[in-house]
Formats: structure tokens, sequence, C-alpha cells
């Protein structure tokens, strides 16, 4: 079976993989680049798990294969943060308990950064519909949705 | 299991070059657009090995073009793009909706209107709005490019006219003139990306004193394929719009249905809901048209 050589722009790192032809950006970045942040759930495109931006825009990697992301600049939760320095999302999530398993949370915070990367003052309604594709069975999303919305104050504060 | 295979052209000929040659070694092939319907197919329904051909590095599945007497959009332009393309949505607000209703915002960044098309879905949202929009499809293949009409296009469950050698770039849209409006509504049992019960689409356009001038109306989930529905389009032409001539269209979409049972819903339940759809759709379309 001929693998495919890919580069791709991982977090503004430059990386080079072999990918079979069927295999999804989702796997490539977790068994070939060793990426294990961005999680598998349903693997069907229902669950938002597997969320990352490509070319800032948010997408499943389950529902990408990794041969498309040939020059493409891709964001994952791993890019998220500032070295050591946790994102504005990531501490809210923290400081609302906006996670109790965690498995939904890379997703939840990469789809949340392209939302308030494009919408700095997203009212409720408009973060409950954006976060729709992204399912959490622990927490029953009110304190993710808190927490958004203090991560969006703390931004235009800074502002 | 047999191997999967990707290419990626970059032009119109040469994506019709890979189709005809897998076709002459009797290879299969798939388009990829989006993959958000190709993509969970391969891994459930439909294992088998095949050359995934991308349409997404080609310069005419990526063209949206507002002209003053025609529209077209590129067959791989994700529905997240469309929706942010203000122009596009004052011209056809039925048409971007019935995309905005397909997943979520995820599925939204890859999703194209072209491939809920040609994964010919009796269920496919976004057909509906495009029949009735008046789309034509334009398919290239060996000997050039060919139109048909998108209700011509589909075929059965999951099947449409393309051949093993074509595919689809996009599809035109004449532009409606002033006092047009469409739109496009689906039930589902919740609020939020599910699949459609039934679905109707409507568009039409007004004269000067508010009587439809024309108007065509298409119904989905509610038989093989999505139908365009002439009688009802009648029904609604020479009148205002009223409530008589919506429950007039709406009978008529009740009675070109021919829906199954199934979790979703029942025969009779599919029947009743496509009429009402129809005329609660056609009243946002007439308002629509009439600015309101």
């Amino acid at each position: 079976m001929a693998k495919v050589h890919v580069t791709t722009s991982v977090n503004g790192e430059e990386r080079e993989v072999l990918c079979e032809p069927h295999q999804s950006l989702l796997d490539v970045l977790r068994d070939e680049l060793g990426m294990t942040g961005t999680k598998e759930g349903c693997a069907t495109g229902d669950c938002g798990a597997c969320s990352v931006l490509i070319d800032g825009r948010l997408v499943c990697s389950c529902l990408m294969l990794g041969v498309e992301a040939e020059g493409v600049d891709i964001t994952t939760i791993e890019g998220i943060a500032n070295g050591s320095e946790l994102h504005v999302l990531q501490r809210k999530f923290l400081e609302h308990a906006a996670l109790q398993c965690g498995i939904c949370t890379p997703g939840f915070i990469v789809a949340a950064k392209a939302l308030l990367d494009t919408n700095p003052d997203p009212d409720e309604t408009t973060i409950r519909y954006w976060l729709a594709g992204n399912l959490c069975r622990c927490t029953g999303y009110d304190k993710i949705v808190r927490a958004v919305q203090d991560a969006a104050q703390e931004l235009a504060y800074e502002a | 299991m047999g191997a999967y295979a990707y290419a990626r052209p970059t032009s119109v000929e040469e994506a019709v070059s890979v189709l005809a040659s897998a076709a002459e070694a009797g290879q299969r092939t798939q388009m990829l657009a989006g993959g958000t319907d190709v993509l969970v197919q391969m891994r459930s329904v439909d294992r088998d090995p095949r050359t995934l051909v991308d349409v997404k590095h080609i310069a005419e599945t990526n063209r949206v073009e507002i002209g003053s007497d025609e529209v077209f959009v590129g067959a791989a332009v994700p529905s997240g793009v469309l929706n942010e393309n203000e122009e596009l949505k004052a011209i056809f607000p039925g048409l971007i909706e019935s995309a905005d209703l397909i997943g979520s915002t995820q599925i939204q960044g890859r999703a194209s209107i072209g491939g809920n098309l040609c994964n010919s879905s009796p269920a496919g949202d976004t057909i509906p709005a495009i029949i009735a929009a008046g789309g034509v499809c334009v398919i290239a293949g060996p000997s050039g490019t060919r139109e048909v009409a998108c209700e011509d296009f589909l075929t059965g469950v999951g099947t449409n006219v393309l051949g093993d050698t074509e595919f689809l770039l996009g599809m035109r849209f004449p532009r409606p003139p002033a006092r047009s409006g469409d739109a496009y509504l689906r039930f589902i049992p919740r609020t939020e990306m599910d699949i459609a019960v039934a679905g109707a689409g409507v568009a039409l356009h007004l004269d000067a004193d508010g009587n439809c001038v024309h108007a065509r109306v298409a119904i989905g989930a509610v038989a093989p394929t999505a139908l365009l529905v002439p009688a009802a389009g009648e029904a609604l032409v020479g009148t205002q719009v009223d409530d008589a001539a919506l429950a007039a269209a709406g009978a008529a979409c009740s009675a070109a249905a021919s829906p199954i049972t199934d979790k979703r819903g029942t025969v009779e339940y599919r029947i009743k809901v496509v009429g009402v759809l129809c005329r609660r759709a056609g009243a946002i379309a007439r308002d629509r048209a009439l600015g309101n």
C-alpha cells in the first residue's frame, strides 16, 4: 500500500509525515505525530472531540484525511497555550470546573477559541449554537458556557 | 482490504483524466469534496477500496460568482464559506439557510452543497432549496461540460446521473429579479442537527402589485429523491400568495409525496407535514419578496 508523503504545518511548525491514503487526520495526528491532545470520540463527526483548526476554520479531524492536510496550517489543542502559560480559555475552564472526565475538553477549547477569534463578544445563544457540535456527557454544558463567557470578558479587558 | 489511493487534480482536465484511466483499468473512484459523508461511509457501510479524487484544488469547484444574470456556486465550496457571503445570503436566503441547517460549525467548515447533492440522499436538506432556486448542475466529463437541471440530476436513493468519468463542477442559478424570495423549512424532532422527516423549499417572484409571477416548489425526504412539484408552483402563480393559494400549494405537495414509514415518521405523518412546511415556507418566501 503506497503511503503518501505530506508536508503540513502543525501549530506553526512544519511537519512531514507518511500517511495511508484513507487515514484520518485525527489518526495521523495521534498515531504518526504522537500528538494525543486531540481526542477521538465518535469518529463520525458528531461529537467534536477531535476539533482542530485548518487554516483558521474549525473542522472535525476525524472527517478529514491526513493526505488532505498537505500545505495547510493546522492548530491543535497543543498549540493553544503559550508555552507553559495557559490560554485564558484553558484557565477559565479550570476556574469554572467546566470539565469532569476531560475527553471533550480539547475539542471545546479549540472550538471556543475559533469562536472568540472571529467574534470576541458572543452572546450566550451564539456560544451555545457555535458549540452545538461539541458533546459533553458530564457537565451539562452550563459551566462550559460560563467559562467561555468569562474568557471573552477577560480578553475584552486585555484588548 | 485492497488499497485506497488519493488523487489531487488541480485542473478539470486532470480530474477527468484520473477518472478515465481508473474507469479503463476497472478501478473504482469516488469524488471527495468536504468528505463529511464520504469518510463516514468508507468506515461503515461501504469499505471497498477506491481512489478518492479530491476536487478541492480545482479553480472551478471553488468559485462563487455573483453575476448580473446568474450565480455560480462551485461544488466544493464549504457551507461555512457560503454562510459568510452576505451578498449570496441576500440573494438566496433560503438556499443558504438550508446549508446552515446541516451539521455543526465543524461540519459546515468542510461540507458543501455540491457534495450534499452528489450524495443524493432523499433527505439532503439543500436539495429542495437548490431545485426551488432553479439550480442547474454543471457536469465535467471527457467531452467537455454538460448541464442538467437539478431536479433531473437525481435518479434514486443515493444515485444520480453522473457517469464514471464525470463529476460536478458546480451549480448555476438564474439571478432572481427584484421582489423575489426563497425559503426552506424542514421538520426534525429536535431543534438542531438531525435528518429531515420532511422538507420543502419555495422560491418565487412577485410583480409590483404583489402578484406571484413565478414560483418553484420542491420537497424532500418524502420520496426516493427530492422532487420538483410543478402543481404547487402553479397554485401560487397568479395569486397574492394568500392563505388559500398556500393551502392549495401545500395540498399539491402532499399529493406529490410518496414517503416511507421509518423511525423518523410514518407515511401519513410525512404526507401531512410536507404540506404544512410548503405553506409556511411559501409565506416566508412571499414576505421576503415583499421585503418584510
